[in-house]
């Protein structure tokens, strides 16, 4: 009953994003505030009836409710609770609901946005129905996750194993917030160019409403992106955390495209200038989500993380990107045109170094775009099959995104409208002394000796002092007294804060990203129990494999001590391989020692036979220095977007007199 | 896909002796010379494992991957050196192979086009930038009178932003 309520539900919300669409369109179009605020009430019935849905899907889940063709294909009795619950987002069509619920939900909260005038509002909310419409419509007519099978089975088929586990039970949510949030910017977007007026006081408003939606977009698709590369890490047991797949690029495509809205955007609201651009950006952002959600789910693409799929439901979806982003291209090429204007500005201004870094953006982000595609193309031109890896990127997005994260700590430091260099080279002048000698001391301290990893580590300590240098001068911090500094600590905007934290925290990322590629070490070999093997500084002992038994699977599981190879505390790590019968998928869960900032990452392989002959296991250790910041810098990152957005200078509807 | 079906097949076909019985992947012994193997090591992370989904030989634990990385360091210990033991990987199963995609016609774009696209987006922006900006010329003094008024009329809200030393 719950089952068919919520399959119900799910068709209401459809029902209700087309009524939604309707009223909005007619209440803008007769000028009706009765009509559009109609509108507003079915879009937020419609979030309304699709978290109802999702909670009823949730529901079967949770009772593993078998005579649901979705539930018996993702889970099984024996699986913990929360797998069961995450396993209602773990498939095509629950994710696709997943999807849905941000996208109503966010487009209820925009019709609580005060201050939007009325034609503005009515537009954005008319398009984000007409968004809902067609992925509600995908989801009821191609995707029904309440699908019921006669006779029921007595189990479930089980959820991949791969997939059970705490960080990708939230990793999928958190990754929607992000995409579909992006929905918010892009149907302001589309109001925005039906509306807007080459008027000066319209852009710096459009700004700031645009603001607070791609900054919490952002700071979630940063968290999903970050949660998800750590699973990869350590469940994928390869060591690695980014491989330039093309679904990880997938994600990545809307988080560069946001992070250029994100700078651009600022440059709207406070100068009234890059309209257009900024408007461009924010239909991309959106626009690579939906490309993002065809590429994954059509298998167009090969990827290690490829799921669900389906190349029929691939072309529905390559429909709803085409309408959906080729009519919001069409009218941005139609409208953009009229929409010039805003304020001028110096080449060298903090306005000039934002272009800059939109500059440098964009062309990273037709990088990975190209790189991701380009196979795919080649193909079909003439028949050729390459593969566009790792070393591809580091020969054209590392070296772009280097230059531009070499200007990044100058631009908060330039005024706007006219900056002056000198004063900016003088202020950075001991950040970057320092960051020279950082890099020299990277450069004696690692081996082997490596010239562009030791600059890459100058690069992360630059970006790092450079943005704590913005922080001192903004605070006269020992050039004032010390109270005067606190005084001004607690004057600065969070926004600036924000901004801070997130440049420090793409610092610290960097330094991580380039010491663990740089610097890693990695063996392997067969081990008897009592037998070492040695990673750089480290020793790692197999002290024995028992067997295991889990829930739902069988496990070999390996103690082991890591030591320092000359003495140092013990410590011992256990890694598994883990059987699960009702899938007949192994899976290996990794052995991580946290060292300090490095780990020592343990593999625990097939049985095999030692050098010796002698009955044995596969033993892979990596030593994987400072790896611990390649996760903290982007949770730094995203924790400066959330706190950018408790700025009540971004808060919705706060500043109301600017809602001319 | 099609192309890659072929190819596993080509290679199943291949060893099919040896897979009539699924031994276990060969053990990776590293090569002793440790030079050698840093270039093994190298080169394993550039070489596609072929039937896997996206991952280099030296991530993958296929079959096919531990027998692709045997093979390898066969040909360094060899001698060969690594654009010979490249060269030798695309004659068995074409650009496909290796991570890094070759320079030819076909790929001009892909290599050139990241850089095609920095300056197109940079001359783009910059002749924005430079055609709204009319040529500013000096106030004249009747305009500098007026501005002093306005400037003494009216309040002038403080940029938030602006730097502290500034007022």
């Amino acid at each position: 009953m719950i089952v068919e309520l919520g399959a119900f539900a799910l068709i209401l919300a459809l029902a209700l994003a087309v009524l939604q669409t309707g009223m909005a369109v007619a209440g803008r179009l007769r000028r009706s505030p009765v009509l559009a605020g109609a509108a507003e009430g079915a879009a937020v019935a419609g979030a309304v009836a699709v978290a109802l849905s999702f909670a009823a899907l949730i529901w079967a889940f949770a009772v593993s409710d078998f005579s649901v063709s979705n539930v018996a294909a993702n889970s099984h009795t024996d699986k913990p609770m929360l797998y069961k619950v995450a396993a209602a987002w773990g498939s095509h069509e629950g994710s696709l609901v997943l999807w849905c619920l941000v996208l109503t939900g966010f487009g209820a909260v925009l019709t609580r946005a005060r201050g939007l005038p009325f034609g503005l509002k009515a537009s954005a909310v008319a398009t984000q129905g007409l968004l809902g419409v067609l992925f509600l419509a995908f989801a009821v007519f191609t995707s029904n996750p309440f699908a019921r099978l006669d006779p029921a089975p007595f189990q479930g088929g089980s959820l991949n194993p791969l997939l059970q586990d705490p960080a990708l039970a939230f990793h999928p949510p958190l990754l929607y917030l992000g995409y579909v949030g992006f929905s918010v910017c892009f149907s302001l977007a589309v109001a925005a160019l039906i509306e807007g007026r080459a008027n000066s006081s319209f852009w710096p408003a459009w700004g700031r409403w645009v603001r607070p939606w791609a900054l919490a977009s952002w700071a979630f698709l940063t968290g999903g992106i970050t949660l998800g590369a750590f699973w990869a890490y350590y469940e994928l047991g390869w060591g690695g955390w980014w491989f330039w797949d093309p679904v990880e690029n997938a994600s990545f495509l809307p988080w560069l495209a946001g992070t250029a809205l994100l700078h651009s955007a600022v440059v709207t609201e406070r100068r009234g200038a890059l309209a257009g651009w900024t408007t461009f950006l924010a239909l991309l952002a959106f626009s690579f989500s939906m490309l993002g959600a065809f590429l994954v789910r059509s298998g167009v693409l090969t990827s290690v993380h490829a799921f669900a799929v389906d190349p029929e439901r691939g072309l529905m979806l390559l429909a709803i990107l085409g309408v959906a982003s080729g009519s919001a291209f069409a009218l941005f090429a139609w409208r953009a045109p009229h929409l010039k204007g805003g304020a001028m500005f110096a080449p060298v201004s903090r306005e000039g170094a934002l272009v800059l870094n939109n500059v440098f953006l964009t062309a990273a982000c037709a990088t990975v775009l190209l790189g991701t595609l380009y196979p795919l193309i080649l193909e079909a031109i003439d028949g050729s099959a390459i593969s566009v890896g790792p070393p591809y990127f580091a020969l054209t997005f590392v070296p772009l995104m280097a230059v531009a994260l070499l200007i990044l700590p100058a631009g908060p430091l330039l005024a706007w409208k006219r900056g002056d260099l000198r004063g900016v080279g003088q202020r950075l002048a001991v950040a970057a002394g320092l960051a020279i000698l950082i890099a020299f001391a990277g450069w004696a301290v690692f081996e082997p000796k490596k010239a562009l990893s030791a600059a890459g580590i100058g690069l992360g300590a630059w970006l790092i002092l450079g943005t704590l240098a913005e922080l001192a001068e903004r605070l006269r911090l020992f050039r004032a007294s010390l109270p005067e500094s606190l005084r001004r600590a607690r004057g600065l905007p969070l926004g600036a804060w924000g901004t801070t934290l997130a440049h420090a925290g793409l610092g610290v990322f960097v330094l991580g990203a380039v010491v663990e590629t740089g610097y890693r070490v990695e063996a392997a070999r067969a081990l008897a129990p009592g037998q070492t093997i040695e990673a750089g500084k480290w020793a790692v002992r197999l002290d024995e494999v028992r067997i295991v038994e889990g829930p739902n699977y069988l496990a070999e599981q390996g103690r082991l001590t890591v030591t320092l190879r000359d003495g140092g505390a013990p410590q011992s790590v256990t890694a598994e391989r883990r059987f699960f019968p009702t899938g007949g998928q192994t899976t290996t869960e990794v052995g991580l020692d946290f060292r300090g900032l490095d780990d020592v990452y343990v593999v625990l392989g097939e049985r095999g036979r030692t050098a010796a002959d002698e009955p044995g296991w596969t033993v892979r250790v990596w030593w994987n220095p400072w790896a611990r910041l390649i996760f903290l810098g982007p949770t730094i990152m995203a924790l400066g977007g959330l706190l950018s957005l408790l700025d009540r200078r971004l808060r919705l509807g706060v500043n109301r007199k600017s809602a001319a | 896909m099609k192309r890659l079906l072929l190819i596993a097949a080509a290679l199943l076909l291949a060893s099919a002796p040896a897979a009539a019985q699924e031994p276990p992947p060969a053990p990776d012994r590293p090569l002793p010379d440790a030079a050698q193997e840093a270039r093994a090591q190298a080169l394993f992370d550039d070489i596609r494992c072929v039937v896997c989904q996206h991952e280099a030989i030296a991530d993958s634990p296929a079959g096919i991957a531990a027998d692709m990385r045997v093979l390898v360091r066969e040909q360094i210990a060899a001698g060969r050196t690594d654009e010979q033991v490249r060269d030798d990987l695309v004659r068995r199963y074409g650009d496909f192979v290796l991570f890094t995609p070759p320079l030819r016609g076909g790929t001009w774009l892909l290599w050139f086009g990241p850089f095609a696209a920095l300056l197109a987006a940079g001359a783009g922006l910059w002749f924005a930038t430079r055609r709204r900006a009319p040529a500013t010329e000096p106030l004249s003094a009747a305009e500098e009178a007026d501005l002093e008024r306005i400037l003494a009329d009216q309040a002038v809200r403080p940029d938030p932003d602006a730097k502290p030393s500034d007022h």
